[in-house]
């Protein structure tokens, strides 16, 4: 197994599949001349030529547009938002267009489609560069959001998200894009809607995506001095999601932190606590608790933004509290 | 002009009027729900501009003013009637309704009802097009209410950087929904749009079909030979309002008037009979009618979609 940083993983993924098929086309700002913003796409130019990694002019509604009309006709584009925080430009297009379009032809247009780039706060960005909005394309039917937190798993669903005929939001991480992981030579899938045990436990169930599952694991470990046993649930994909193993661990455990970087109102956070309290309530032997970010755009200080985030002190307290300590 | 051509295009935007007469009738019968925006007055801009292109390789895309453009690729009254009412036979099948009519099979991509928002997926489909040296171009048909937001202007400025085998046809029926031109835009002709991006541009007579095919066609060419965008400005009127909520207090019964004079069917059909095919304009209408009353009767008792699938389409199903 190669030990490679999560950009190489999406970068690998990307380029295997584009070898595999010239209909996958990577377009966006800064994903050819400069390798990707975050370095991303690298080489990737030089592999497969302008035509199909394509640098665009800034105009997130256009380029998102633009690869909507090429899935219509039976390309395969993978279009990177420099970060998600400028997705907002192109809502319009993911929500009302690339979502709807098979259920208002009647199913007779196809879009696939991944929009992918990080989402989330990095380091000291304020507020506009610095939200967290996986719930805003979760919350809208005929979109699929994907958010892993590895590089194996992010290798093997990306592979699979480019090959999958529905629109999917990709949501990666400004803060792990360096972080390394396993991955193997040989080419492997990871199919949507399959959550993962990133540490078994038996004492608390602690759910998480994205970057926030390192926090979750960091969390465990801490618990263990308390003689904790936490169980880790990386969901990786928000949708579809993977119900079975969520409530599996939390009958186990019967206890349920979920850690999220979303503010609490309205999130998918507290849309997760919903769910388990409904079909767990008789193993839950505590309300679940959600973890949040603070409700208040993100403040540029660092002593502010870190007291903003979800910290293990703030996930640990909630341990506690479910655990009636 | 050509009499065969003649006696086609009076067809087939009689056949549009047709339509939407019976839409309109069907709406104040409470048959239809939603929105109803009716074509009737600007037929000329979608037959003409459809007479222009080759549907084997070319697609057409609108916004949702779309039952003439639709009806322009050969779309089905039946499928038509269908979806206005709600069927399982309708051409989305029920769940498009009035702005989002498609028949991917004739390569007409849709009735979209973000203002502007279909100008960078149009764009989309003519870098798909050029990328496999397909030779088709893409026609995008949008309003005069389009040319202000932004979508439009990133949309034409893509095609234009990549070069790409795009016409944008503007319907300039002079409204914005109630708002008139004059307090939209500078200029009443909005091709000079075109010039910041830059993409060529063109201007033609919305009620004349054979303008309007002219133009598109000398399009088309630089869209299929080099290329190369256009931004057409077509200057057309709706007789009815915007939608048929709009009781239309924003202009006058005689500036109405004033246009149906210029009517786009009523010059062919004057044209018709002073040569004398007086019984081809009868045949023509009668075999319009018996159509459009076909379509009607079928799709009235038509079944609805069963309420079990309700939830198909969202997702494409392996």
């Amino acid at each position: 197994m190669a030990v490679i940083q999560i950009r190489e993983a999406i970068r690998d993924a990307i380029a295997e599949e584009m070898r595999k098929d010239d209909s996958v086309i990577l377009l966006g700002e800064e994903v050819g001349e400069y390798d990707g913003a975050y370095k991303c796409s690298r080489g990737l130019l030089k592999e497969f030529g302008p035509h199909r990694v394509i640098d665009t002019p800034i105009c997130e509604n256009g380029f998102a547009g633009l690869g909507i009309g090429m899935a219509f006709l039976g390309l395969r584009p993978i279009v990177e938002f420099m970060t998600f925080n400028f997705s907002l430009i192109a809502i319009d297009q993911i929500i009302n267009t690339a979502a709807k379009a098979r259920l208002m032809s009647g199913g007779q247009l196809k879009c696939p489609i991944v929009f992918r780039g990080a989402g989330g706060a990095a380091k000291q960005l304020a507020a506009q560069h610095s939200n967290s909005f996986e719930h805003f394309y979760s919350y809208t039917p005929g979109l699929f959001v994907v958010a892993p937190s590895t590089p194996y798993d992010m290798k093997g669903l990306l592979k699979t998200c480019i090959r999958d005929d529905n629109p999917i939001c990709f949501f990666e991480s400004e803060l792990t894009y360096s972080l390394k992981g396993e991955v193997p030579e040989t080419e492997y899938y990871i199919p949507l809607g399959v959550g993962d045990i990133k540490k078994e436990g038996k004492d608390v169930t602690l759910i998480s995506w994205s970057k926030n599952v390192h926090l979750a694991l960091r969390v465990a470990e801490e618990l263990q001095k308390d003689n904790i046993d936490a169980e880790v649930v990386d969901i990786r994909t928000l949708k579809p999601l993977d119900t079975q193993l969520i409530y599996d661990s939390v009958r186990k455990t019967n206890r349920c932190v979920v850690i999220q970087e979303q503010h609490e109102i309205a999130s998918f956070g507290s849309y997760l606590a919903f769910i388990i309290q409904r079909d767990c309530f008789d193993y839950l032997d505590a309300p679940v608790e959600v973890v949040s970010s603070l409700e208040v755009p993100m403040p540029y200080s660092f002593v502010l933004e870190e007291y903003v985030f979800p910290s293990v002190e703030r996930c640990k307290e909630a341990v506690y509290k479910v655990c009636y300590l | 002009m050509n009499i065969e051509e003649v006696k086609k295009y009076y067809g087939e935007m009689l056949r549009i009027r047709r339509f939407e007469e019976e839409a309109a009738r069907l709406y104040t019968e409470r048959k239809i729900g939603g929105f109803l925006h009716l074509y009737i007055g600007q037929e000329a801009v979608a037959v003409g501009a459809v007479a222009a292109i080759d549907l084997k390789k070319d697609y057409v895309i609108s916004a949702y003013r779309c039952h003439g453009h639709y009806l322009a690729c050969g779309g089905s009254v039946r499928a038509g009637f269908a979806e206005l009412l709600g069927k399982e036979t309708g051409c989305a099948k029920g769940r498009g309704g009035s702005m989002h009519f498609y028949d991917v099979n004739l390569h007409y991509y849709g009735g979209w009802g973000i203002v502007g928002a279909h100008v960078p997926v149009a764009a989309g489909m003519a870098y798909a097009l050029k990328y496999r040296n397909s030779g088709g171009v893409v026609i995008c048909f949008i309003g005069d209410g389009a040319v202000n937001i932004g979508p439009f202007f990133e949309g034409m400025s893509l095609a234009a950087l990549w070069g790409l085998p795009l016409v944008v046809i503007i319907e300039n029926n002079y409204y914005a929904m109630g708002t008139p031109l004059h307090k939209t835009a500078p200029v009443e002709d909005l091709s000079i749009r075109a010039l910041g991006f830059p993409v060529a541009r063109d201007t033609a007579d919305g009620f004349d079909v054979f303008a309007v095919k002219e133009v598109v066609a000398r399009a088309v060419e630089r869209a299929r030979s080099k290329n190369q965008t256009t931004l057409i400005d077509v200057k057309c009127y709706r007789y009815r309002g915007h939608s048929m909520a709009d009781p239309g207090t924003y202009r006058t019964k005689e500036e109405i008037e004033e246009k149906k004079r210029n009517d786009c069917i009523l010059k062919l059909e004057r044209y018709l009979d002073m040569n004398g095919y007086g019984d081809v304009i009868e045949e023509i209408k009668s075999k319009i009618e018996n159509e459009i009353q076909q379509g009607l009767q079928e799709a009235l008792n038509d079944p609805f979609p069963a309420v079990e699938t309700a939830e198909k389409f969202a997702y494409v199903e392996d």
